[in-house]
């Protein structure tokens, strides 16, 4: 009875992690989407229709059409797919990379501390279109550009982040008795500090993804990334450019996915972070 | 003379990053795969092209050797010859750099301006309507694409308005200004999202701290007291923030310039990408990754004079 009485005096909205649910519940759509895409869409997304070219947003055609009669709306639901796997993988590989440069450079300090350091300044000086730009010179356009640019600026943010943590970690009883016990440098970063520093790894890569998600719909759009036909959203959008003066609507709408996408990734975030920091209250 | 040495210190540390760097960007050229003069001038070319362009790029000498080269060529900002326009790659350089410039000094009044006023507002209103309606447009800010918002701008002030220039920048001040008042109001909605919830959460926390209660209980104006209580501390975790997006702010605008057909750098480097240019790839990869360093550096003097708690080491 009691403890009946001291949860209605919270209100619902504040009992629940309100952020985080919405978050997930937009997340899980677009799962959804990237799985099943027709049940979003009757439509062929390659479907060229001669009948219905550059036509305006209407009924049938929600997000318009394009210069070949392509319904905009297919393309983009068909687009998740492929979205959410680079946003994802371009996420996950600086993720681990990061978070290990940034235990290695915290719990040893010294002289790898300083390396990782400076290797970190020099990714700082670039910044990361132009380097993306200029690996695309070399690898020249295309999924594999879009990937090894990504990884090879996000790992900065992670290192930055754990090695931090890991200096305060370093500290603590726990890791010093882990140390006093004889365990191996391995088994302390791996099983004694990792776990305590993860979380802030976590947090960050949800709106990392969202990072991600932009920089590759950004190198699309400007034709380095995602080659034609494939649909991207930033494909779908920079195929647009052409006509955008008497046609907008091919390039505007597939950003509203990216942003709801962003949107719901981004709460993820904020949620983990909210509910991380009140636990550890 | 602290603020001399610590600048002559911050210049010392500067010099193994920029060596760094121009290895990267020697290397750059030299990691296409197969024979860059080749590359450059297409399968059509004759084979006495090829091998004048390898022999003007110095790519029949040792390695060691082109470095060398190139290192002090560059020093004269001297990155060779463009191949589309034909002109020395310094001379491009310098004419497409006051388009980049302009962009990003506008961009950053115009992040300073709305962020300072929505975040402060938003820290100052915890709780109400307005932050929320402010921490909503922050988050919008940060999950949409710039370029995105750079085409719905475009769409309705410059073709349904036609308010502002559809693409390029004009000739005169004048027209530069107006032209980049899109792009710039593009960039800065993604860079105040960030600031603006770091200012917010930095204005609570200091409305709540004892040396603000002490000077509301010294009683001090209102005006006074968010003045020089509130927002000078405030300001200063936001003007580190503000220095570290520089770098983003430059990324942006490779896109925008794109978005709004803009002569400046990054449109430079996307076109001369498509066309194979690549000493004017290494060339503005190089002016930019300049432009980060010194940008960082008076940020970091910026910061030690908002801050004196702040040494100079």
């Amino acid at each position: 009875m009691a403890k009946n009485l001291s949860a209605k005096k919270i209100p619902f909205y504040k009992r629940v992690n309100l952020t985080l649910w919405i978050g997930v519940a937009i997340v899980a759509v677009f799962v959804l989407m990237a799985i099943v895409p027709s049940l979003f869409t009757h439509f062929d997304p390659d479907a060229l229709d001669p009948t219905a070219m550059l036509q305006k947003p209407s009924a049938a055609h929600w997000f318009g059409t394009d210069n070949y009669g392509r319904d905009i709306y297919a393309r983009c639901v068909y687009a998740t797919k492929i979205d959410l796997v680079i946003g994802v993988f371009a996420m996950l590989v600086p993720m681990i990379m990061g978070t290990a440069l940034g235990l290695l450079s915290g719990y040893y300090g010294g002289k790898l501390d300083m390396i990782i350091m400076r290797i970190f300044d020099i990714f700082m000086a670039f910044p990361y279109m132009v380097l993306a730009i200029a690996i695309v010179a070399v690898t020249g356009a295309g999924l594999k550009a879009l990937f090894f640019s990504i990884w090879l600026v996000g790992w900065k943010e992670y290192t930055r982040l754990i090695r931090s943590e890991v200096l305060v970690v370093k500290q603590s009883e726990y890791v010093q008795a882990a140390k006093v016990l004889g365990y191996s440098d391995a088994r302390i970063i791996l099983f004694t500090i990792l776990p305590n520093v993860f979380s802030s790894s976590l947090v960050y890569a949800a709106s990392d993804i969202v990072m991600c998600m932009m920089s590759s719909a950004s190198l699309s759009y400007l034709g380095l990334g995602v080659q034609p036909p494939t649909s991207e959203w930033g494909a779908i959008m920079s195929g647009g450019k052409t006509f955008f003066t008497q046609a907008s609507w091919i390039s505007i709408f597939p950003g509203v996915f990216l942003i709801i996408a962003g949107l719901g990734f981004s709460l993820v975030g904020d949620g983990l972070s909210d509910m991380i920091r009140t636990k550890k209250r | 003379m602290d603020v001399l040495n610590y600048v002559i210190k911050r210049i010392l540390q500067m010099i193994p990053v920029f060596l760094i760097a121009t290895i990267i960007v020697f290397a750059l050229v030299r990691a296409i795969p197969g024979d860059p003069a080749r590359v450059m001038l297409g399968d059509r070319a004759s084979q006495e092209a090829v091998d004048l362009l390898r022999h003007k790029m110095g790519l029949d000498k040792s390695i060691p050797e082109q470095f060398w080269i190139f290192f002090k060529d560059m020093l004269h900002l001297d990155f060779g010859t463009s191949m589309k326009y034909k002109l020395p790659v310094g001379e491009l350089l310098i004419s497409r750099l006051a388009c980049t410039a302009l962009l990003a000094l506008v961009t950053v009044i115009f992040t300073i301006v709305i962020s300072f006023v929505l975040g402060y507002l938003a820290g100052m209103k915890k709780g109400s309507f307005i932050d929320l309606i402010i921490r909503f447009y922050a988050l919008f800010g940060l999950s949409a694409p710039s370029f995105w918002i750079g085409l719905v701008l475009l769409d309705f002030f410059a073709l349904k308005l036609k308010l502002f220039p559809v693409s390029g920048w004009g000739n005169t001040m004048g027209e530069h200004l107006k032209a980049m008042v899109l792009p710039a109001l593009t960039s800065a909605i993604y860079v105040s999202g960030i600031l603006i919830r770091n200012l917010r959460s930095n204005v609570i926390d200091i409305s709540k701290s004892d040396y603000v209660d002490f000077a509301i209980s010294k009683g001090i104006s209102p005006a006074r007291l968010s003045i020089f209580h509130v927002v000078r501390n405030a300001l200063i975790p936001a003007t580190t923030l503000l220095s570290l997006r520089v770098a983003v702010m430059l990324s942006g605008s490779v896109v925008l310039e794109t978005v709004f057909t803009l002569p400046g750098l990054g449109n430079l480097l996307v076109n001369s990408i498509y066309s194979r240019d690549y000493p004017v790839v290494q060339g503005v990869v190089m002016m930019f990754v300049v432009l980060v360093m010194l940008i960082n550096l008076i940020t970091d003097i910026l910061y030690s004079l908002l801050d004196p708690r702040v040494k100079l080491q």
